[in-house]
């Protein structure tokens, strides 16, 4: 690819807090063509998962993947990316799918709307569900996808913290060797990810989570329609009255999105209380690295971002089939 | 680049077009058809003025390259009456006066046909969500959301 990263993508998936990158915000003079793309480029769209890794080999350096586009079409408008060749995974229809026999396996280009419908996804894994119904608008979740979603890694990326949560991981191919890490393995910083040039996402898995499993989603942001200030998901293992597991990821509150392991063991072995629920908090306060930036000050996002682990460690625990914590 | 020939089919009438990579399905329906009913609002995604319903489901033309709706069917506003018969839907924007300048009103109508497919007995929630990426910047949005509302009676 030439010119920049893909993530920086103005006001849109790349507007999240990212002191890193450039530029953080949309600017008015950015707008000043958005009625054409003005890079020249050769769009291909293979049939095949195998003859896009190929044409990603031939054209090593020089191409970007499109998914749904929401993002590097805004970005390529913007003319903050430059790249000589599209490779448009639309046509391939084995990659739009949701699965969910044993493990939930979602298809990089399954659209957030796909996912959000599902039923399955709707009873068993709820904060992928909120995080997908939480997005902006109905046609971005319609074009938009989850594998784009997460290659984008803006900070804010909604099904970011989700997928977290649940304990994702994401399959990647150069379509000689494959290979799959977990999520929270996936984001090296706002737009940067380990896929390495020629590697494509090929579909994301989440466990299967047990009966007395709960999770939960919630985003605030300016209006309905927006991007993230802060965004929490929150998974809990119940065991008789105590937690047995516990999983937290925020975005839009550090240059990734990202799991705050020190939050989640405190609460270990132990049953929630309210007190016990407000320590967790606090452990997730100390932990980001909030910035300010048009959507929110750093002394707000951190403010918020322990309500938001609050509410959300109490909703995930009433789905894992635990009480009212009091 | 090279430019493709592509067939597709806009408004129930087959099309062949012969775009370039970096051409647009919002310019091609604009400038090549004279369908001016999908407007260019912020070439962005972020106000809906260009929905266009491609293989039914809504999708923002601005961010669409011509060349990957080969073999699609795309709706746009001037499709959506038959035979010089308004779609009820369209009757139902005029009885509730929910049309005041009308640049949102081709992406309203549209996302309220896709909803209505969908969901033929939609709660005003639902209207609401379904609508929340198409802006309005005359009506406040109470007279399209009951045009919506009053047609599924
Ligand atoms: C108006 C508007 C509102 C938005 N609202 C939200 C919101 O509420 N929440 C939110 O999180 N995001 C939002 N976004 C951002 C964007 O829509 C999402 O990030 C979306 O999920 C991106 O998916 P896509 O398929 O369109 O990605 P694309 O634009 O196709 O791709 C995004 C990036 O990922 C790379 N990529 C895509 N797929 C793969 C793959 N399989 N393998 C390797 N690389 C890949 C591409 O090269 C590109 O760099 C919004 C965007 C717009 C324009
Ligand atoms: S012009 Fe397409 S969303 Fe505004
Ligand atoms: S009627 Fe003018 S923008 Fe909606």
């Amino acid at each position: 690819m030439i010119g920049q990263h893909p993530a920086d993508l103005g006001g849109h998936g790349g507007g999240g807090p990212t002191e890193h990158a450039n530029p953080t915000e949309t600017q008015m003079e950015d707008f000043t063509n958005t009625h054409i793309l003005v890079g020249e480029f050769e769009l291909i769209e293979p049939h095949t998962l195998a003859q896009a890794s190929e044409s990603l080999r031939t054209h090593a350096g020089e191409a970007v993947i499109m998914a749904g586009g929401t993002d590097l079409l805004v970005g390529m408008k913007m003319e903050h990316i430059r790249t000589k060749y599209v490779i448009s995974l639309g046509r391939i229809s084995a990659l739009k799918r949701v699965d969910t026999n044993s493990d939930l396996v979602i298809g990089a280009t399954a659209s957030i709307r796909d996912v959000a419908h599902n039923s399955v996804v709707r009873q068993q894994y709820c904060a992928l569900a909120e995080a997908c119904q939480s997005f902006s608008t109905m046609q971005i979740m319609v074009m938009g996808t989850v594998g784009g979603n997460l290659c984008n890694a803006s900070p804010a990326a909604d099904t970011a913290p989700a997928l977290l949560a649940l304990d994702a991981s994401v399959h990647l191919t150069s379509g000689v060797r494959e290979r799959e890490i977990a999520l929270s393995e996936f984001f090296t910083g706002p737009g940067g990810t380990v896929l390495s040039d020629g590697e494509v996402l090929e579909h994301i898995s989440v466990p299967a989570p047990s009966l007395s499993t709960g999770s939960a989603f919630l985003k605030m942001g300016r209006v309905a329609a927006d991007i993230s200030k802060v965004s929490v998901a929150v998974t809990v293992v119940r065991s008789e009255d105590r937690v047995r597991q516990c999983r937290i990821a925020l975005g839009a509150v550090a240059s990734t999105p990202r799991r705050i392991v020190a939050a989640e063991s405190e609460l270990l072995g132990e049953k929630p209380t309210i007190s016990g629920i407000s320590k967790v908090s606090q452990l997730v306060q100390q932990a980001i690295e909030p910035i300010t930036d048009v959507r929110s000050t750093a002394a707000y996002r951190r403010h918020l971002a322990g309500v938001l682990v609050g509410d959300a460690f109490r909703q995930a625990w009433l789905r894992a089939g635990g009480g009212e914590i009091t | 680049m090279t430019a493709r020939t592509i067939n597709l089919n806009v408004n129930g009438e087959h099309k062949e077009w012969s775009v370039a990579e970096n051409d647009l399905l919002l310019t091609e329906l604009r400038e090549r058809e004279g369908l001016t009913g999908a407007k260019y609002g912020c070439g962005i995604g972020e106000c809906g003025a260009c929905t266009v319903l491609v293989d039914g489901q809504p999708s923002l033309s601005c961010l669409v390259l011509a060349q990957s709706v080969d073999g699609c069917d795309v709706l746009t506003i001037e499709g959506l009456a038959r035979g010089g018969e308004l779609d009820p839907l369209q009757i139902a924007f005029l009885d509730q006066a929910a049309v005041q300048c009308g640049f949102c009103t081709p992406g309203m109508v549209l996302m309220g046909r896709a909803l209505l497919n969908e969901i033929p007995d939609p709660t005003e929630k639902d209207v609401r969500e379904f609508l929340k990426g198409n802006l309005c910047r005359c009506t406040g949005y109470s007279s399209i959301v009951r045009a919506i509302l009053t047609h599924r009676r």
